[in-house]
């Protein structure tokens, strides 16, 4: 079996804030392999988009990566890596695509002066040069007469190709890995497809490794390979797309798909998870789902549930790997419950 | 704008709680909030240093502070055993006289504080209340009346009446002083009459003098003791400016102001007259200032902690 | 809160004002300012006529005045007149820019005035530019290392300069650097025995060599103030999206502030020239006095001593003005450089 590219182990991610530490992220681990399109799917607050900062380092304080995580790249541990070796690694060897295309650009500079920037950053040769890679990567990612849209500022382009400006960006040094922080939540639909389109095309050609982080399944179906699934800043689920689809085994996927309205069905109400995230300054004890599931018993409130293993390669983090006859008797979950007795 | 508590933690993580915003919290909220701050009880420590022996000069001071007991020999002697911080030009201590010179300090630059806070927070606040034409012209007025440069009024001023008792020296000080606050009140009058909490006030039959005593006024006046606190370092250095020029406090009262005037042409060989002064200065405005500071983050609502 | 500038929408390169909107906010501006003026004018106008004694008292010290002399000057400058006839001969000779007589120097206010501005400009515009550098470096450097020591140490140093009385921090830096390591010139803008004999270079050094220790006490008293603001501008635009993008691109935090944020937080701080403006006049007096820089702030003082009411009343409007024009100055850059200016999108 090969070496994964890239090797996360236990990552803890911790914010120490006044009012206590807020664990975002406790205990991540996985990899993603040469060339493969790994998902990362969850509600907002799991921990999925600190998951990704803190592969690169981004976190600021009062965040910290806390002592015993491990992320493995390419001979290095980037958590205990330093400063200057961690710069050659970012925009380099692994880029990140941000959410919001037009605060992820800076107001006052060019478009191509920000995409030539990584190149110029990254030391390769002259400005001249970098501003000609700048323009190519523009024209790969399908911008229309990309050198006069280089000499632009991002508020007289539209939201479509400011991502497209992005992903641009992030192929300036044709890195190992793009980690896509929710690249088409903020876009329209259809751009929303042409964009997804475009990433599946250009990991295709140049075989880069994508971390897709999303709150869309829809969007997991159509580019990923294998999937997380994160709750309570933990992986609750790991398995093939495929797998994912035909054979959820965690409760929280199995709302997850459920919530996805069919066009094909015809109903009146949307299936909601009921309840919402507990914050992450005060996990439940147990299972962190606990609350908001619809099989658990007295075991999910005391005892943490490791990963179990499912299938090959499909795990899942939750006691009914163990008692799967319990998934025959679901009940109201105890936070529809607590709110009936008000 | 974004609701994810990711991108509220990631924005906490660079932001201090130094950029002012008013809250409307209230007094007790802010003494607790106070408690928490180191710098605050630094600086409340070092004001209460400063302040009471100050205040108690005439029970504290060594001598009197006009006292020449021997002109020739104690003339312009550095610090010793028996004159801590040495004797002035005048064979005076300056120990003394800076205690004494800072009760006066003090007394003016806190009295003429109250003068403008008092003028500012009634001027503003009608200007607040006000609608229409008035309510123009007050506020163009404000903004004409805040381009005068202080300083240079208050020369003009004395400069033309020599012999202004202490009281007139007071009021003209705080006359000059009152444009900031009023523009603050005025503010914020005009961003709480809209709120719904007067309106509903208003439709139970509460008389405008009412509201504006119960309601408005106890939110206007956190900003306002802030911008006091300030103030009185700013009034401080004015005072001892003037009396530096000659034109404030006079000698023989001393002020720390003249004090610093008494040595400063010797300053190169009898350095002690003139900068233990100015240090008492340095000193008591800085502890204004970050009280002031501390006060300003106790009431800012942006925390660093995530709502 | 109108006016408020948004980082997120910052500078834009493509300007295209609106000219109309523009210049009809200047004209306002300016009518203010006059309006202003003729206030402060009416101020001292009536300090002058309230003051005890009349502006030619003063004189009566002087022997070589005579009270025929004295007479003459009452009635040219109208001063049996009643008073509303006073008032009016004042204001249309302030606007004309007849500001009276000075005793003292012997010569009319306005020649003594101009001959002092330059100097105060000089000296105020330098310090001005030194206070600006240094404080955004500070500004910048507290912002790198957020929350650490040099952030709170340079913080400290900050608020200790802000609260130092100028004319003290002037004796400091005369004896320290005058005297104690004379490095420095004691006073004067120009070495009154060389300058005269020096050629076109010499003279500039000489200038030069004198303006700095005055130039450096106003850009050490001035520039906390705005070191503090830009650091607030500053860690407002720091969480924001780009910065955080610019760093995963793999740019070195130095010059994440330098580059990326300092040009979206420049702005708040034109608004700070129209608050620097005064602050520096006033300054400029006590430290024009320490150093005795032949300029305005010199003037004053030195009137206040000499009784020569004229002169003081004329400089401080003087000064005022000249405060006010450079607080509208700084409030039309300001609009125009305001980003909603600009063709929005």
């Amino acid at each position: 079996m090969t070496e994964p590219l890239l090797s996360v182990e236990s990552l803890r991610t911790w914010f120490h804030m006044p009012g206590g530490i807020a664990k975002s992220v406790d205990g991540v681990s996985f990899h993603i392999n040469a060339g493969e399109t790994l998902g990362i799917v969850g509600e907002s607050g799991c921990g999925k988009s600190v998951t990704a900062l803190s592969i690169l380092r981004l976190i600021q304080p009062p965040g910290r990566i806390e002592a015993g995580s491990r992320i493995v790249f390419e001979g290095n541990d980037l958590v205990t890596l330093d400063d200057a070796g961690m710069r050659k690694v970012r925009g380099n060897r692994i880029s990140m695509i941000f959410q919001e295309p037009m605060s992820a650009l800076n107001p006052v500079f060019t478009v191509g002066d920000q995409v030539a920037e990584v190149a110029r950053v990254h030391g390769t040769g002259s400005r001249r040069k970098a501003w000609d890679r700048a323009v190519e990567m523009l024209t790969l990612t399908g911008i229309p007469s990309p050198g006069d849209r280089a000499k632009q500022y991002p508020h007289q382009l539209s939201g479509g190709m400011r991502q497209r400006v992005l992903i641009a960006m992030a192929l300036m040094m044709n890195p190992a890995i793009i980690i896509a922080d929710e690249p088409t939540t903020a876009l329209d639909v259809t751009i929303q497809a042409q964009i997804l389109e475009l990433l599946t095309d250009l990991k295709d050609r140049l075989g880069t490794a994508i971390l897709m982080i999303t709150h869309d399944l829809g969007v997991i179906a159509e580019t990923a390979e294998r999937v997380l699934v994160m709750y309570g800043g933990e992986v609750v689920e790991e398995a093939s797309v495929r797998t994912l689809f035909e054979a959820a085994h965690h409760p929280y996927t199995e709302g997850l798909m459920n919530a996805m309205p069919q066009i094909t069905e015809s109903r009146d109400r949307l299936n909601v998870i009921p309840g919402t995230v507990p914050p992450p300054t005060a996990w439940p004890s147990g299972c962190r789902f606990r609350d908001r599931c619809p099989y658990s018993w007295e075991r999910c409130e005391t005892e943490h549930p490791p990963l179990y293993q499912i299938g090959e390669h499909h795990t899942s983090r939750c006691h009914l790997a163990e008692e799967p006859e319990r998934r025959a008797h679901p009940h109201l979950p105890l936070v529809e419950q607590a709110g009936a007795s008000l | 704008m974004p609701t994810s508590y990711t991108a509220h933690l990631i924005r906490a993580c660079a932001m201090n709680a130094d950029t002012p915003l008013f809250s409307y919290a209230g007094l007790a909220s802010a003494r607790r909030l106070i408690d928490r701050d180191r710098s605050a009880v630094f600086a409340g420590a070092l004001l209460l240093a400063i302040a009471i022996p100050c205040l108690l000069a005439p029970l504290v001071a060594p001598y009197d502070p006009s006292a020449q007991p021997d002109i020739i020999g104690l003339q312009s002697r550095p610090p010793s055993l028996l004159h801590p911080l040495g004797t002035d030009p005048f064979s005076r201590d300056v120990l003394s006289r800076l205690l004494h010179g800072g009760r006066l300090s003090l007394s003016v630059a806190i009295f003429a504080t109250l003068v403008s806070v008092t003028l500012g927070t009634a001027y503003g606040a009608v200007a607040g209340y006000s609608r229409g034409i008035l309510a123009s012209i007050l506020e163009r007025f404000l903004d004409a009346l805040l381009s005068i440069p202080r300083l240079l009024l208050l020369i003009a001023v004395f400069a033309a009446w020599r012999d202004i008792p202490i009281a007139g020296f007071v009021a003209i000080l705080g006359v000059t002083g009152w444009y900031g606050v009023a523009r603050l009140v005025r503010g914020q009058v005009l961003a709480l009459k809209n709120q719904d909490f007067v309106a509903s006030a208003h439709a139970l039959g509460a008389s405008r003098m009412r509201i504006f005593l119960r309601h408005i006024l106890p939110n206007v006046v956190t900003p306002v003791i802030v911008a006091a606190t300030l103030g009185v370092g700013h009034v401080i250095v004015l005072e001892a400016g003037l009396s530096w020029l000659g034109i404030g406090v006079r000698p023989p009262t001393p002020s720390w102001g003249n004090m610093i005037q008494d040595g400063s042409g010797q300053m190169a060989s009898h350095w002690w007259i003139s900068l233990f002064p100015g240090l008492a200065i340095v000193m008591t405005v800085m502890a204004f200032n970050l009280l002031g500071d501390a006060l300003l983050r106790a009431l800012s609502p942006r925390r660093s902690a995530a709502s | 809160m109108t006016g408020r500038f948004h980082p997120r929408q910052g500078l834009q390169g493509t300007a295209r004002f609106r000219l109309a909107d523009v210049s009809a906010f200047i004209a306002r501006r300016i009518a203010q300012g006059l309006i202003v003026v003729a206030l402060v004018a009416t101020i001292v106008f009536a300090l002058i006529q309230a003051a005890p004694g009349d502006p030619f008292s003063a004189s009566l010290e002087n022997p070589a005045i005579t009270e025929s002399v004295r007479e003459s000057w009452r009635q040219s400058y109208g001063m049996d007149r009643p008073v509303g006839e006073q008032y009016a001969r004042y204001i249309g000779n302030v606007f004309r820019g007849n500001l009276g007589f000075s005793f003292s120097l012997q010569r009319p206010v306005a020649d003594v005035l101009s001959d002092a501005l330059p100097n105060t400009l000089l000296l105020m515009f330098v310090g001005l530019f030194g206070a600006f550098i240094l404080g955004i470096a500070t500004a910048v450097a507290q912002v790198g290392k957020l929350g650490k020591r040099t952030d709170r140490l340079l913080g400290w140093i900050s608020l200790t300069l802000l609260s130092v009385p100028d004319f003290w921090m002037a004796l400091l830096m005369l004896v320290g650097f005058a005297y104690w390591i004379p490095l420095f010139p004691i006073g004067g803008a120009t070495d009154p025995v060389i300058y005269g004999m020096l050629g076109t270079t010499g003279r500039l050094i000489d200038r030069l060599h004198h303006l700095i220790l005055p130039a450096l006490t106003l850009a050490l008293l001035y520039f906390p103030l705005i070191a503090r603001h830009q650091r607030a501008a500053l860690v407002e635009v720091m969480p924001l999206d780009y910065i955080t993008a610019a760093r995963a691109r793999g740019v070195r935090e130095s010059a994440v502030v330098t580059r990326h944020a300092l040009r979206n937080a420049l702005l708040p701080i034109v608004t700070l020239l129209g608050v620097a403006f005064p602050a520096l006049l006033t300054g400029a007096v006590f430290v024009e006095k320490v150093f005795s820089w032949p300029g305005m702030g010199l003037l004053i003082v030195n009137s206040i001593n000499t009784r020569d009411y004229p002169l003081l009343m004329a400089a401080v409007l003087f000064g005022s003005v000249f405060v006010i024009a450079g607080s509208l100055l700084a409030d039309i850059l300001y609009r125009a450089l305001d980003p909603r200016m600009r063709d929005e999108r």
